[in-house]
């Protein structure tokens, strides 16, 4: 992993991604191997957004890894007193820390945070950009449900993943755009038009539709994304049963699907809306082992980042 | 009486087109271009001083129709004084900056007060802009009258649109009993609003909501528009899409009394450098040196810009001169403020493209004399005819140097241009007669 930590999925070799995934899968087998990695080291949770899974999954992490935390959070401080995000860091990287997790409303706020610290910064999520630990669970997920072979260069050649919902918004969907097609999978993003990433010319290849219904049959996993009605989604969609009637994942859509195909989804979810309450709970649903796995994937991260662990 | 010796003229205004047409003397007298004639016509006068340029450019000095200078109120960005000797050691011996102060310049008092600070500053002329509506609010028309009174030479709400068609069809009715062109800077702010980059592949892969082509070509067809109902003139700053080109070209080939200037970074740079920069830079330059109002376009837009500006659908060069601190900078792309330092880069930048071969020398020289000129209105600036202030600025197009942040005048040093090696520089500004 580069000194200045872990910002983005775009732009890392497949092999290194590969590796993050052996890594997750090793601290997983053997975890009492790993309680000393941070043993003496203290991480800056900086949470400039709210957030508390991926906090909590951070925070666990960090301590199963034997670190300690400082956890900052926006709604308590000085971020609302004006005082610069920037000073913000200089002043707290004074108490002694070794390393900065970092979720922030604002693109590229992670990678400018690393140009004014020494210290590796780990990108907890920034604004719709990207979320690379999320990617990394969900990939650990796949690859582990799936048997994958993760010394093979394309672990998920043959596999199709569908991307339902907002990904104009999603930092989620745009780093599993990054690691899924790294890692040899097609994937299909799919969605309203109005809330659809619009232009893929920088982008690793992937398709679109607007409808599920013509591709669910084929899919081997679907990742599901929250309407984010706390952010910009409100006006791009007329209502939540539109929605659902069109794009949720009712009973009617998961009974297309292949037997063995899988269902995930980051959380927290609008039960009804995106996806029916049986189907989350149906024994295709990997949600709560993307919760399980989310703190060995962040263990790995952290371990390579600041526990100097060859991935 | 000062001779100015051996000089390859340039000037437009009177087809003079550098060395080709042979070297020249020129004689200033009492602040003002007295005759220009062949090398040694003029010496048997009895001259104070006289300087020879060694066959070095010589042309009209430049004008900037926008700049923005920050004072009143923002005087630790940028003050007058600190503006106009950037603006002297740019080349630029006229500037118009923009209204947007605090307070804004939407009155006389506030006008008088620009005036009388660049007149204490004794660097470049300043022609103020005024303000289109009151505050900047888009609301209701400023004291157009009495800041024209005051020495206003055009209006505009420059860094925000007026949304309001009937405020900005009333402003241009009102401005055309003096003669006043209305400045707009072209945004429907329902399509971009929060967007701090354009929209396309980067705005895409960054997550970042993108402004839209069509938020500039609405506006400046809206504007259009109006100047045919109205009658009055319009020009569009800032332009920055090939769509927004195409408007003004039909709207010129109408008759609209339409004209529009570019930006050097609109005409150098594009979305792409936002990825490219980042955090790798040597001398921790932020990405936000390239967040811009109007956004960075893609490279069809830039290659637009370039022809419609070679062509004479865009009639002027205007730097944007927009001095942000560290404070302003520094910070989350999203939170950062728009726009760069421009009056000691504009000359250099555009020599880059006369250069590379894509732009004329004489076209850009006309950029920056007579089509600014025209727009202000004012007479004797731009030209080097005789009875023309002597304004002059003369330049080595072909000395090889670096920007360094200790060049910069101004109190700020927003550029993406810092540590770019140039060929071709300013040497020496002259305002009314004097040596800046």
């Amino acid at each position: 992993m580069s000194p200045s930590g872990f910002s983005t999925i775009r732009g890392q070799s497949p092999g290194f991604l590969r590796g993050l995934l052996s890594l997750s899968s090793r601290i997983k087998k053997t975890p009492s191997g790993y309680t000393n990695t941070l043993k003496g080291k203290t991480i800056l949770q900086l949470f400039i957004e709210n957030s508390t899974r991926t906090r909590l999954s951070f925070e666990t992490a960090t301590r199963r890894l034997g670190g300690a935390n400082i956890s900052f959070t926006a709604a308590s401080s000085s971020v609302q007193k004006g005082e610069t995000l920037l000073d913000t860091v200089k002043v707290i990287q004074q108490y002694g820390v070794d390393g900065i997790v970092i979720r922030h409303k604002s693109t590229g706020a992670p990678e400018w945070i690393s140009t004014a610290t020494r210290l590796p910064v780990i990108n907890a999520g920034d604004g719709a950009h990207e979320h690379p630990t999320q990617a990394l669970l969900d990939s650990f997920t796949l690859a582990e449900k799936w048997g994958s072979d993760l010394s093979a260069e394309k672990p998920f050649a043959g596999k199709s993943v569908m991307i339902l919902g907002d990904t104009l918004h999603s930092r989620v969907a745009r780093s599993n755009i990054h690691f899924l097609t790294a890692l040899g999978a097609r994937v299909l993003v799919c969605g309203p038009s109005t809330l659809t990433i619009p232009d893929r010319r920088l982008f690793p290849e992937f398709e679109v539709l607007a409808f599920p219904d013509s591709a669910l049959p084929d899919v081997d996993a679907v990742m599901l994304l929250r309407i984010q009605f706390e952010r910009q989604s409100q006006g791009a969609i007329p209502s939540l049963p539109e929605y659902r009637h069109f794009w949720g994942l009712t009973r009617d859509r998961a009974a297309v699907l292949k037997r063995d195909a899988v269902i995930l989804h980051p959380g927290p979810i609008h039960h009804g809306v995106e996806i029916d309450s049986e189907v989350a709970d149906s024994p295709r649903s990997l949600i709560l082992n993307q919760v399980e796995n989310g703190v060995y994937a962040r263990m790995a991260v952290l371990a390579a980042a600041v526990g100097g662990v060859e991935p | 009486m000062i001779l100015i010796r051996n000089a390859a003229l340039l000037d437009p205004s009177r087809k003079l087109d550098g060395a080709k047409d042979g070297l020249r003397d020129l004689l200033v007298e009492g602040g003002r271009v007295k005759a220009l004639d062949r090398p040694g016509s003029f010496d048997a006068l009895p001259v104070r001083e006289a300087f020879d340029v060694k066959g070095k450019l010589l042309a009209p000095g430049f004008i900037d129709v926008h700049v923005h200078l920050r004072e009143p109120g923002h005087e630790a960005k940028e003050t007058i004084a600190t503006g106009l000797k950037a603006a002297v050691r740019g080349g630029f011996t006229s500037v118009a900056p923009m209204a947007n102060t605090s307070p804004v310049n939407d009155s006389p008092l506030v006008t008088r007060l620009i005036l009388e600070r660049a007149k204490e500053a004794n660097l470049a002329r300043v022609y103020p802009i005024g303000a289109v509506t009151k505050g900047q609010k888009g609301e209701e028309i400023s004291e157009i009258g009495l800041m024209a009174r005051a020495g206003i030479r055009a209006l505009s709400d420059d860094g925000f649109p007026v949304m309001n068609s009937a405020v900005m069809k009333r402003a241009m009715e009102y401005a055309r009993m003096f003669d006043l062109p209305v400045i707009s800077h072209a945004e429907d702010l329902n399509l971009s609003k929060g967007a701090p980059v354009t929209d396309g592949a980067v705005s895409s892969l960054l997550g970042l909501p993108g402004n839209p082509n069509a938020s500039e070509e609405i506006m400046v067809a809206r504007e259009v528009a109006l100047a045919r109902l109205t009658g009055a003139r319009v020009h569009i700053a800032h332009l920055s899409t090939r769509e927004g080109v195409e408007v003004v070209r039909r709207a010129k080939e109408a008759g609209v009394a339409i004209t529009a200037e570019v930006t050097p970074h609109h005409l150098m740079l594009n979305e792409n450098f936002i990825l490219k920069c980042g955090h790798s830079c040597s001398h921790h330059q932020p990405r936000t040196d390239y967040k811009m109002a109007p956004p960075l376009r893609s490279e069809r837009d830039q290659e637009a810009l370039l022809e419609a500006l070679k062509n004479g659908v865009i009639d002027m060069v205007a730097s944007d001169h927009a001095p942000h601190g560290c404070v302003d900078k520094d910070v989350e792309f999203e939170m950062a403020a728009n726009g760069i330092l421009g009056l000691q880069t504009t000359v250099p930048l555009l020599l880059e493209l006369v250069h590379a071969g894509k732009l004329p020398l004489s076209r850009m020289i006309e950029s920056l004399t007579v089509g600014p000129a025209r727009l202000l209105g004012v007479e004797g600036i731009g030209t080097l005819k005789p009875g023309a202030f002597a304004d002059l600025v003369v330049i080595d197009p072909d000395e090889p140097w670096e920007l360094k942040p200790g060049m910069i005048e101004s109190l700020s040093l927003n550029s993406p241009f810092l540590g770019r090696k140039f060929k071709g520089r300013v040497l020496k500004t002259m305002v009314e007669g004097v040596w800046k």
